[in-house]
């Protein structure tokens, strides 16, 4: 039997190494990568909960949060190809005409 | 060490090293099999914690039909290698270590609270899927209905996203 606290401390070291994925790589194909992996460490900690209270709603909000990631990834996506259309580059440093 | 804990240690060695593989790689083709490789792992943590169901929609949907859509785009994109830009001060000196700090606090919050996390009651219980499907058309009905609005209203925005624009 595994303690619900090492699901737990693998769920934040993985939530860890996607925020530093955000932050760390340029390519915004990566770094939209990288909130997928965000998601599924949170989608871990959901499933552990659930297991560890004997109640099921932490896996259905796993499903809703599986649907949102979906659609979020379809969109992000279309937007992706369109910057890129329009920049000519995947590199986030060259998407900046909102910075000052 | 019981066999669970060992099949444990296996599979999340495995999602960690994918995890950093997904950082250190320069190549996004190599990044979003990285990723892959994580979300298979995680898909056998769900099975050895019970929740076989979840286990199978993590591998269909996000194994299957979300990252080949990533991997689609790439190779769409026919993205190289990410370029070495001077790397920007407010993510060196601002973001990294906020990522890192917030990493050490999840964890140190963890350790904290050990004690009080319960432990699973009934370990070897699979959640029956004929559950998870009741409650999702009972108590849950209502943003159901609603994440399949939310599916329409992603597949017209990415339609009229990536279509190309009339000159």
């Amino acid at each position: 039997m595994v303690p619900t606290q090492y699901y737990l401390i693998l769920s934040a070291i993985l939530f860890g190494l996607g925020a530093v994925a955000f932050v760390v790589k340029r390519n915004v194909i990566t770094i939209f990568m990288s909130i997928e992996l965000m998601l599924n460490a949170v989608n871990l900690a959901f499933v552990a909960f659930s297991q560890a209270r004997g109640k099921l709603d932490g896996q259905v909000f796993v499903l809703f949060v599986i649907v949102v990631a979906a659609a979020e990834a379809a969109v992000g996506l279309g937007i992706i190809i369109l910057t890129a259309r329009n920049r000519r580059s995947l590199n986030v440093e060259r998407v900046d005409l909102l910075k000052l | 060490m019981s066999p669970a804990l060992l099949v444990f240690f296996v599979l999340a060695a495995l999602a960690i090293i994918g995890a950093l593989s997904l950082i250190l790689q320069k190549h996004p083709i190599h990044s979003a099999l990285s990723l892959i490789v994580v979300m298979v792992s995680l898909a056998g943590l769900y099975l050895l914690l019970g929740a076989e169901f979840v286990a199978a929609v993590q591998i269909i949907v996000y194994g299957g039909a979300i990252m080949v859509l990533f991997v689609f785009v790439i190779m769409l994109l026919n993205a190289g290698e990410e370029e070495h830009t001077d790397f920007s001060k407010l993510a060196k000196f601002g973001g990294l270590p906020l990522a890192l700090a917030l990493t050490g606090l999840l964890a140190a919050a963890m350790v904290h609270h050990a004690g009080s996390v319960p432990n699973p009651t009934n370990p070897d219980a699979l959640a029956r899927t004929s559950s998870i499907s009741i409650m999702l058309f009972s108590t849950f009905v209502y943003p159901f209905e609603l994440t399949s609005f939310l599916i329409l209203v992603a597949i017209m925005g990415a339609l009229v996203l990536a279509q190309r624009e009339k000159s």
